[in-house]
């Protein structure tokens, strides 16, 4: 049975890319389910809490209006994809838990676009009902949120990849947490105030946050006549961020992994 | 008395070793930076010196056979078992599974390895159906094929009833079997166990072991299982390396690691209260023992526990004695004998 270097013998096939990402969302999704329900419903409540804070302060119907109903709903996705995907995988790498997935010949690609998957497919629910909420409180029209449908993956993919890297660099869990916490909070602030009162660099700051794409792709849609190859644009910043932070994601789980 | 271990056998020549020997590891080195082991231990001043987690660790593991690694905690094992697994890269040194160089190539061991780790917490929230057929696809297998192995590996270890509680309502041991069967979908030449019966009741021990062997009688399956209990080495393993401090300080058999200590007999006395120290055949005792709690400990030549034990029997003594244990050596009895310094091996 022992062969030479050149003819490697007893070698068990390796796990591809698409059958184990598959494999990964689904079990991601079941734990999702069984432990993050509880969470979904918090960051529901507090897009939907925020909203009817600005609805004493936003007139319905306006820009600023259509401002708070999209970064509201897509805090949701930084809710889920970034601050707890973050505290995931810091989790998971302080507790020795990555060795599990580590010592499986699994393309360390598919462990992380699983988990982002699933964590930003989770968020779904939560950032549609946010919407309708918000479109009802603020009289603007239902049928845009269809592009939710895009919004929620691009965003998603963007975010999740910023929060799986966060998780898998932080030195220690605490740290990781606190990353996640932080960039929550910037989706939060960046993404529900109204740009047009953001002073000069903290505006910057804004097109900085990759969640920023999708809320305006978002916000564009309430338009009467939107202006398609602008959304279309946007989401094209939130695919092209994605695949980056995607791809950063991958190698720091390799480093996180294999020391 | 859990597994048959054929320890019996004579030790081979060293050509046999290198013949048999289907995992090799030399001259293995891993010291952690200073700057780490400085946080570590908080040391005021001076920066510490980097510490050797191993210090060039030699191993030939033979094809179908348990092969242990005991010491006690902060030995070295994990450290060790990290390289093994492809985990961490050595410093210095040459691991070859198979013929497979997994210095140079890490990420072959986990096509050849089947790993139990101590950690079980990306498994936690899954039901044990689905922690083992997702393990199973991420070793490779087809869907189909991960499905049939799951039920049938649950089935083997009388897992099926719980199949559909997740892993973190379980209690310990029964988590640990569900990991360990996790561990089994998708077969590998090789498994490598990190204390796999922690916390397990007989019934689940004796399953682990059974399924252990099975594979072992079946399909030639080589295991190396890291534990710090002395008993469970005794029970099982074919031969075993002491560790300590990050050297390996014996690699035997382990009939043949007592043979030396072999004219040694150890003495645990239990005293109801105090012990009588006014005694005098007490007091004399008292320097040699070690005592934990009313239990003292006596590690004596044959002939000189037995009059140790018809004096206390005996004599006045008697009436403060609780209980009495004169035992043969035990590996922990080698592992002390041989110098190992720490305290840490479990006898449960």
């Amino acid at each position: 049975m022992r062969g030479a270097v050149e003819d490697p013998t007893g070698l068990a096939p390796r796990a591809r890319l698409w059958p184990a990402l598959g494999a990964v969302y689904r079990a991601q999704l079941s734990r999702a389910k069984v432990a993050r329900i509880p969470l979904l419903f918090v960051a529901t409540f507090q897009s939907v809490g925020i909203m009817i804070l600005m609805r004493g302060v936003v007139s319905t119907g306006s820009d600023a209006a259509r401002a708070v109903v999209s970064g509201s709903s897509v805090l949701v996705v930084a809710f889920v994809a970034l601050n707890l995907l973050a505290q995931y995988f810091g989790q998971l790498r302080a507790s020795g838990g990555l060795d599990h997935y580590a010592t499986l010949p699994v393309p360390p690609a598919s462990v992380v676009l699983g988990a982002a998957a699933a964590y930003a497919s989770f968020t779904l629910p939560g950032t549609v009902a946010t919407a309708a909420v918000g479109c009802v409180l603020f009289h603007l029209p239902l049928g845009g949120l269809w592009v939710l449908g895009a919004v929620v993956p691009l965003a998603g993919a963007a975010l999740s990849g910023l929060g799986a890297t966060l998780g898998l660099l932080a030195p220690r869990q605490e740290l990781a947490t606190l990353f996640g916490q932080l960039g929550m909070s910037a989706a939060l602030l960046l993404g529900v105030l109204p740009p047009g009162h953001l002073p000069g660099p903290v505006g910057w700051a804004r097109d900085a946050l990759p969640s920023t794409y999708g809320v305006q792709a978002f916000a564009r849609t309430f338009d009467v006549s939107p202006d398609w190859p602008a959304v279309l644009g946007d989401l094209s910043v939130c695919a092209a961020v994605g695949v980056v932070s995607l791809a950063v994601a991958t190698w720091a789980y390799r480093r996180a992994a294999y020391r | 008395m859990l597994v048959s271990t054929g320890t019996e056998q004579a030790a081979p020549s060293p050509a046999a070793v290198a013949r048999e020997a289907m995992w090799t590891v030399r001259g293995l080195v891993k010291s952690y930076p200073a700057g780490r082991a400085f946080r570590r231990r908080k040391a005021a001043a001076a920066p510490a010196a980097a510490v050797r987690a191993n210090d060039g660790i030699d191993l030939d593991i033979r094809r179908g056979e348990i092969f242990g690694l005991l010491g006690p905690n902060g030995a070295g094992k994990s450290t060790l078992v990290r390289q093994l697994t492809g985990l961490l890269r050595p410093d210095a040194g040459s691991i070859t599974l198979l013929g497979h160089d997994l210095v140079a190539h890490p990420e072959r061991a986990a096509r050849l390895i089947g790993y139990l780790g101590q950690e079980s917490t990306a498994l936690d929230e899954l039901t044990v159906a689905l922690a083992a057929e997702t393990t199973g696809r991420l070793r490779g297998l087809d869907s189909r094929t991960a499905r049939a192995e799951r039920d049938a590996v649950l089935e083997e270890l009388g897992l099926t009833d719980i199949a559909q509680r997740p892993l973190k309502r379980l209690s310990g041991g029964q988590r640990r079997l569900a990991c360990f069967a996790a561990t089994l979908v998708g077969e590998r030449p090789m498994l490598v166990l990190d204390e796999p019966t922690t916390g397990m009741d007989p019934v689940a021990r004796r399953a682990v072991w059974t399924a252990v062997d099975r594979r072992r009688a079946e399909r030639g399956t080589t295991v190396l299982l890291v534990t710090h209990n002395v008993l469970e080495a005794e029970t099982v393993l074919d031969r075993v390396a002491v560790i300590d401090r990050g050297k390996v300080i014996a690699c035997d058999t382990p009939a043949g690691l007592k043979t030396m200590v072999d004219g040694d007999v150890r003495l645990d006395l239990v005293w109801r209260d105090e012990p009588p120290l006014d005694l005098p055949e007490i007091a004399v005792l008292r320097e040699g023992a070690e005592a934990a709690g009313r239990r003292w400990t006596l590690r004596l030549p044959q002939d000189r526990a037995r009059a140790v034990v018809a004096s206390v029997t005996a004599g006045p003594a008697f009436a403060a004695l609780d209980d009495f244990t004169l035992a043969t050596p035990s590996l922990e009895d080698v592992y002390l004998a041989l110098g190992g310094s720490q305290k840490g091996l479990v006898k449960a």
